[in-house]
């Protein structure tokens, strides 16, 4: 694997863009920085509006931004075209050119870029075997499946070496399966071409399975930059705790805040340790985070206390929905076993155990 | 099961159906039949024979209307491909603005104008330039059907690039062509079907045209349809039914690639 030095291919600084102009104006992308590591799989997730793929598209340059900067290894690419920028885009509808061939479209790139013959001959041969496709290679575009179509537009945006390759939800119009093969199929591309992968997605499971870091947006605004398991585990906001996974949020009273730690006394009375979020500012209450699956239900007291009012069979495992006593909702979830049930029924009164390091501190 | 209700059957269709192929082409076969009439009228039967082709084949105002027709139609459909082919990029390729749908409705006016108003207002223009410049050849058709042709060549491009996905223009700027480049490499032969459409429909109705170039042309400039239109003041013969027979067959022979070329690639 080839080491990763901590160089920024892409530096996003105070980017604005605003649509319309006077009431009407709409700002797709809120004052966002962000840098991008050179080599890894960077992924911008958020539901659709959020202004990911108006992102992606100043980086593309499709659009030009409002306001701010897009550095590309230091240099301001944002007033360039997009055809003097050396970033490709794999579209979310492929756009293969319908009137040439598979060879043709890898090549065109290349052809654009003036190489010679024999240099693009070798350079789609090896496209074609990267994505194997070689079988296919005089086809018509419009002659192979969606999953075929999918792998031209990948080689035909790698073909050129871009600095950075950008892909827009690519994945969004194959079927499970295929979507699952091609996330793996993605991840080795980008670890065999040592390329920059910005890749778009409103899909919470794709980011997390795919990604070296996660940036989650929301409202043209980057809430929060992390590994897959700091968004997971470790959320900075409501937002970002909500939109990926399933969580419980509670309300507890927050004393001895440093150092990244505090205690946190929750409405049933006990305290518990919690980790905090990254930006938090003391005050009195605050939003604590738990996870379903790092907390357990017993028949005895627990931390928390309730009834049980739910309980959702997933084949995997077992969702136990609780009504707290505070009047809160909370759910556990249970791996399942063979031999028995889950061991409580609707009615059960409940106490439940937060694990260690189980809870976070929310910032908003 | 219910009965067989479909509401592709109803009653009377079928009569009202048969009607319309009738009326509409009841006419054009009679036209056809007495084309091949011995006898030199229209109305009665007198054996089969060929000779009213061979005699529109060696009438040299016929033979000299028809190649001028071709001439005009020929030079007027690219002329007017051309434009339409121009205007069509320009109002598909941008946004939506105010004055956009003004600009439809101007470049498809000669749809609109009445044909009289067209050639009359034509007749007093070129008067006016004839007077100045002296000039008196077949240029003046020729721009009169370049004008009236634009629309219809502008239809069938204009709906060509509405169908055309925006996506594949910006994949191609996005592999590194210049606007020109991705012009030539995917719009242009994308669009190609569409142009050839353009084409063919603003021959065929450039070929046709009657009161635009009755008004417009000065003396010796009959085009095939002018002259027919002469001689019929002057009494019909079959000669007029064979030229008429092989007219319909070019516009059939034209009509027919029109629709495999605006087809293909779909």
């Amino acid at each position: 694997m080839p080491d990763k030095p901590d160089r920024n291919a892409i530096e996003v600084v105070d980017v604005s863009k605003i649509f319309g102009s006077g009431e009407g104006q709409v700002a797709a992308l809120d004052k966002v920085s962000v840098s991008i590591r050179e080599n890894e799989f960077f992924t911008l997730l958020g539901p659709s509006g959020c202004g990911k793929t108006t992102l992606l598209r100043l980086i593309a340059g499709f659009d030009f931004p409002t306001a701010g900067g897009i550095l590309l290894y230091g240099q301001d690419i944002a007033p360039l075209p997009p055809f003097k920028r050396p970033v490709n885009t794999v579209f979310q509808s492929y756009a293969l050119f319908p009137h040439m061939t598979v060879a043709d479209n890898i090549g065109f790139g290349l052809e654009m870029l003036g190489k010679p013959k024999a240099e693009i001959k070798a350079r789609v041969a090896e496209m074609l075997k990267l994505v194997k496709m070689e079988a296919l290679a005089g086809r018509r575009t419009g002659q192979i499946s969606g999953g075929q179509q999918q792998r031209v537009a990948l080689a035909r945006a790698l073909a050129p070496q871009p600095k950075v390759l950008l892909l827009d939800e690519p994945l969004s119009a194959l079927d499970y399966k295929l979507r699952k093969e091609m996330q793996i199929e993605l991840k080795r591309l980008q670890h065999e071409t040592g390329i920059t992968f910005i890749f778009v997605t409103h899909d919470q499971e794709e980011a997390l399975t795919m990604s070296d870091r996660i940036a989650v947006m929301s409202s043209g605004k980057i809430l929060q930059v992390g590994s897959p398991w700091d968004i997971y585990d470790k959320p900075a906001e409501r937002f970002v705790a909500d939109f990926i996974g399933e969580t419980n949020f509670l309300t507890a009273a927050i004393s001895g805040a440093g150092s990244g730690k505090a205690r946190a006394t929750l409405k049933s009375g006990t305290t518990i340790e919690a980790t905090v979020a990254e930006g938090f500012q003391p005050k009195d209450n605050a939003t604590v985070v738990v996870r379903p699956e790092h907390a357990k239900l017993t028949k005895d007291k627990g931390d928390l206390s309730g009834t049980v009012e739910n309980i959702v069979y997933f084949g995997t495992d077992t969702h136990i929905h609780v009504h707290l006593d505070s009047g809160e909702a909370f759910t556990v979830r249970q791996q399942n076993t063979r031999s028995a049930g889950c061991g409580f029924e609707r009615g059960d009164k409940v106490g439940i155990m937060i694990g260690n390091d189980a809870a976070q501190v929310l910032r908003d | 099961m219910a009965s067989n209700f479909s509401i592709k059957h109803q009653p009377g269709f079928t009569a009202i159906a048969a009607t319309c192929f009738i009326v509409l082409y009841l006419p054009i076969f009679v036209l056809v039949i007495y084309a091949f009439n011995a006898a030199s009228s229209t109305s009665e039967w007198g054996g089969f024979s060929l000779k009213w082709f061979q005699s529109a084949y060696q009438n040299t105002q016929v033979i000299d209307a028809t190649l001028r027709s071709f001439q005009i139609g020929a030079i007027a459909a690219v002329l007017s491909t051309i434009f339409a082919t121009m205007a069509a990029l320009a109002t598909t390729r941008t946004a939506s603005y105010p004055g956009l749908t003004f600009k439809y409705a101007a470049i498809n006016q000669p749809l609109m104008v009445p044909e009289i108003v067209t050639g009359v207002a034509l007749l007093i223009f070129f008067s006016r330039i004839k007077i100045f410049t002296g000039y008196s050849g077949i240029g003046y058709l020729v721009a009169a059907h370049t004008a009236f042709c634009i629309p219809f060549a502008y239809l069938p491009i204009r709906a060509r690039l509405e169908n055309m996905d925006l996506t594949l223009e910006r994949a191609a700027a996005d592999l590194y062509a210049t606007p020109w480049k991705t012009f030539r490499r995917i719009t242009l032969p994308l669009l190609w079907p569409g142009i050839l459409a353009g084409l063919m429909l603003a021959f065929v109705i450039s070929l046709d045209d009657v009161v635009i170039t009755e008004f417009v042309k000065s003396g010796g400039q009959d085009t095939l349809p002018t002259y027919m239109l002469g001689q019929i003041r002057r009494g019909i013969t079959p000669e007029i039914n064979a030229i008429s027979t092989a007219f319909l067959l070019l516009s059939v022979a034209i009509v027919t690639l029109f629709f495999f070329v605006s087809r293909k690639r779909d």
